[in-house]
């Protein structure tokens, strides 16, 4: 069974159908792409998997679990984070608490023990601490782990944001735009992170972009959305060469 | 043992605040029996500390989780008359009925921390503050109609039994918790919540839970404050708990700067010693205060300056590794 | 019953003042995005220039009434240019405690200048009243009405046909859309802090003729009050601060008469927390959503 179903997934802004009968399935350990063009819906499925919006129609399950209709917290909690388009870091704390926060849920020590530092809290915070700065070394950022987040450069910036939601330690990824504002080169070396993810944190990922390198460099799949519906969904290669891809990109 | 090592490898930064803790506590105790303070002086010391305890447990709300609450004294208010009906009604040894006082103000007030805490959950911004300067005007209102409370006349009879030693192990109970929940993973959950509450909620926070316990625990230490205030003057006065005592808070947080206990500490005494040590200038309090709060919040926003500081800082910082080394 | 209708009048004589008030901090909000918190010391401003000019030196009503616009608009403007202006991207909470601040300021200055004691205001208003059906109707009553009644037209008429006022709408949806299309956004929202304070101006001076005394504190409770009937009615919308100021007034009146005068401060702050809990966005506002 795949990782994640979507069945006839909708939803309506005052009549407008933001997105409309959206469905894909994918498997675990899959790098999945979602393009279109601007408007066509892409955030707002990512808004809908992560319960920031409620979906009017339609379904969506991860590991078989039915997840419409729960809150963003409860569903970062079964296993879906995400990153977002327009970077949203915690932008006054340090580097490494960005990612701490990040794992929050998974250390168990309560606000007594918070409160009082019992032997517990300091064990786990020198886990917490340990296992934060093994995942920014992955992504490059161990030497700036005391930086304010909002001093870091845009693209480390994007990068903090993956470690982040990886932290969360899900069993989906979703990158929103994870390339924008990057040159080629950057580019090119997060299409490398992006697969080393994949393959060391045995993480499935959909992501949404523009760049249609980084698509075709990495993702097996993709689905093109166009007006809110599906316009084609397939092999990334042959669904780059849809003329229908091509006219919804370039016009007429 | 286990406990020994990790005081032990705890930062240099902790030793050095223990030591300056219990440092400023000796030194004031013998500046006091000397009598080098004088009466006026040591009268001083009390509210000092229930300053610190004020400023630092609203920094808790404003600094940490971002939110603007005009009710601080509203929360002080309610665990005065808690704690201090307590100790009038009560018969019991002061050693036992004192501390006991302090707790039911504190757990009082956490109470009404949880009913403000609980539009919280639904607001933020400019309507939570205005709700929480609702709730402090009506809390007024309320005990200033109440008989029991002593009504517009205040509440009389009141044990003094606020003294140095006392207030001062309350202050430090007061930083030593909200520091160390700052420093905790329910600090960064609630700090994250400042920042972006949006990714907070992306990463599984529970934003409900931590707006909530915040607004508890700055209730908590506002109302034992509010005890040790009572038995202080020995009197209550419902007018004494207005919308200006919650702003007088306010500027001793924003002064001190948001988010820095420290900081809140330093302006709680400075705030606290100026009207004295300037008695000539005691009509341009208020005025200082609002220029103050003016000029900090532009400043603090102003690029330029926030470069200049940024200089300032990164030089020290330099100069202290440098020195390190 | 004529004590019922007593106190209708009343509350609609006081509700009028809420709602001019309420006007100000509407159309900031709406365009400014801010709780302008100063905006109820603007009154007090107003009342004292009010003393100065009419009781004091004896000037005409309509002079003192136009200085009395003027002081009130140039200090808006004013405040605006220098406080808030420099926080236009600052966060919500820094730009709310400057507006303290500023209100702090007003007040501590009033308080250096003309002492804390409370002085007479003399009322501008010589119109006599009559009584209709055994219920007295004051002069002051017959003009704060009627002056409301013609401000609320003009302020709507001004929005919907005036250049200005469609600027004002514009911004207030989007400011950086607004401004792409060519809407000097700075100009507009000082324009709008200069409406608000000539109507804070217009309150105070209603406020004074009927309430007679000004302290520096004067405007402080009106003000937040003002604030209530702004969030009652739907904030940044200009009918709901009518409706909302007016119904406020009423409340308030009646809760004095009825109820308890001690108390009736504590239901006009419990209505404001059971519908910003209930209808966060008032009786008449709009829902705003927060893109992500």
């Amino acid at each position: 069974m795949a990782l994640l179903t979507v069945k006839n997934l909708g939803i309506n802004f005052g009549g407008l159908k933001a997105v409309d009968d959206f469905s894909v399935n994918i498997e675990k350990g899959m790098l999945y792409g979602l393009i279109g063009p601007n408007g066509a819906g892409k955030t707002t499925v990512f808004n809908l998997l992560t319960g920031v919006y409620k979906p009017s129609t339609g379904t969506f399950r991860l590991d078989g679990e039915l997840l419409n209709g729960k809150s963003p917290i409860e569903i970062n909690r079964m296993g879906i984070a995400r990153t977002f388009q327009n970077i949203r870091l915690f932008s006054n704390m340090s580097v490494l608490d960005n990612v701490k926060v990040g794992l929050h849920n998974h250390q168990t020590y309560n606000i007594f023990d918070g409160v009082f530092h019992t032997p517990k809290y300091v064990r786990e915070e020198k886990a917490m601490d340990k296992e934060a700065e093994e995942l920014l070394k992955v992504f490059d950022l161990d030497k700036e782990k005391d930086f304010r987040s909002f001093n870091l450069p845009y693209g480390k910036q994007r990068k903090l944001e993956i470690a982040r939601a990886l932290a969360t330690k899900p069993k989906l990824l979703l990158l929103d735009e994870p390339a924008a504002g990057m040159n080629p080169n950057e580019t090119e070396e997060l299409m490398s992170t992006i697969r080393f993810v994949r393959d060391n944190f045995d993480m499935t990922i959909l992501l949404i972009e523009h760049d249609m390198r980084l698509v075709g460099g990495i993702c097996e799949e993709v689905t093109v959305l166009n007006f809110g519906t599906e316009l084609a969904q397939g092999k990334t290669s042959e669904v780059l060469n849809d003329p229908r891809v091509i006219t919804a990109y370039l016009g007429e | 043992m286990e406990n020994f090592k990790n005081l032990l490898r705890t930062k240099k930064k902790t030793v050095i605040s223990v030591i300056i803790g219990i440092a400023a506590f000796i030194i004031c105790n013998i500046l006091i029996k000397s009598g080098v303070l004088g009466r006026q002086g040591a009268g001083l010391l009390v509210p000092i500390c229930i300053n610190i305890m004020l400023a630092v447990s609203l920094n808790l709300i404003v600094g940490f989780l971002g939110e603007l609450s005009l009710g601080h004294a509203g929360f002080m208010s309610v665990g005065a008359y808690a704690g201090c009906l307590f100790t009038i009604h009560a018969n019991l040894p002061t050693v036992i009925e004192f501390p006991l006082a302090l707790i039911i103000g504190g757990l009082t007030a956490a109470i009404f921390g949880v009913i403000i805490g609980l539009p919280a959950l639904r607001l933020n911004g400019d309507y939570l503050a205005i709700v929480t300067l609702a709730f402090g005007e009506i809390i007024r209102s309320i005990i200033n109609s109440l008989d029991f409370t002593g009504g517009a006349g205040g509440l009389k009879g009141i044990n003094k039994f606020s003294n140095f030693n006392v207030a001062y192990i309350a202050a430090i109970i007061t930083i030593v918790v909200i520091v160390n929940l700052v420093n905790s993973r329910h600090g960064r959950a609630i700090t994250a919540i400042r920042d972006n509450i949006i990714s907070a909620e992306a990463m599984g926070i529970n934003v409900v839970f931590y707006k909530l316990i915040s607004f508890v625990m700055a209730a908590f230490f506002a109302g034992a404050a509010g005890v040790l205030y009572g038995h202080h003057l020995a009197i209550l006065k419902p007018g004494t708990f207005d919308f200006n005592k919650s702003i007088e808070i306010l500027v001793i947080v924003v002064l001190g700067g948001m988010g820095s206990i420290p900081g809140s500490i330093i302006a709680a005494i400075i705030i606290t010693l100026l009207p004295e040590l300037l008695r000539d200038l005691s009509d341009y309090r208020m005025l200082i205060y609002s220029i103050a709060l003016i000029v900090m919040m532009l400043s603090n926003s102003s690029p330029k300056f926030a470069d200049f500081r940024e200089k300032i800082a990164s030089k020290f910082r330099r100069k202290t590794r440098k020195e390190a080394a | 019953m004529q004590q019922f209708c007593e106190q209708l009048l009343n509350g609609l004589n006081l509700g009028s003042v809420y709602a001019l008030i309420a006007l100000g901090y509407t159309m900031v909000y709406g365009i400014a995005k801010m709780l302008n918190f100063a905006h109820g010391d603007i009154i007090m401003v107003g009342a004292y220039t009010l003393l100065i000019a009419s009781t004091r030196s004896g000037l005409p009503w309509y002079v003192s009434v136009l200085l009395c616009a003027v002081v009130c608009c140039v200090l808006g403007v004013s405040i605006e240019k220098i406080a808030y202006k420099p926080l236009r991207n600052a966060s919500p909470l820094t730009v709310l405690i400057t507006a303290i601040g500023v209100s702090y300021f007003l007040q501590s200055s009033a308080l250096l200048i003309f002492g804390s004691n409370k002085q007479k205001v003399d009322s501008i208003i010589k119109i006599k009243g009559f009584t209709f059906a055994g219920i007295n109707v004051s002069g002051e009553s017959i003009v704060t009405l009627g002056v409301t009644v013609i401000i609320m037209i003009v302020l709507t008429l001004f929005i919907k046909k005036t250049k200005m006022g469609k600027a004002m709408l514009a911004v207030s949806e989007d400011k950086g859309a607004a401004q792409l299309m060519g809407v000097n956004v700075n100009a507009t929202i000082s324009a709008t802090f200069a409406i608000g304070s000539a109507l804070a101006a217009v309150a105070g001076i209603l406020y004074m003729s009927s309430y007679g005394f000004v302290g520096p504190y004067t405007g402080a409770l009106p003000g937040i009050k003002a604030f209530v009937a702004a969030v009652l009615g739907g904030i940044g919308s200009i009918p709901g601060a009518m409706l909302g100021g007016i119904l406020l007034g009423i409340i308030e009146s009646m809760a004095k008469t009825y109820i308890s005068t001690d108390l009736a401060d504590a239901i006009v702050f419990g209505i404001l927390i059971v519908v910003l809990l209930f209808r966060p966005t008032g009786l008449l506002g709009k829902k705003r959503v927060e893109k992500v």
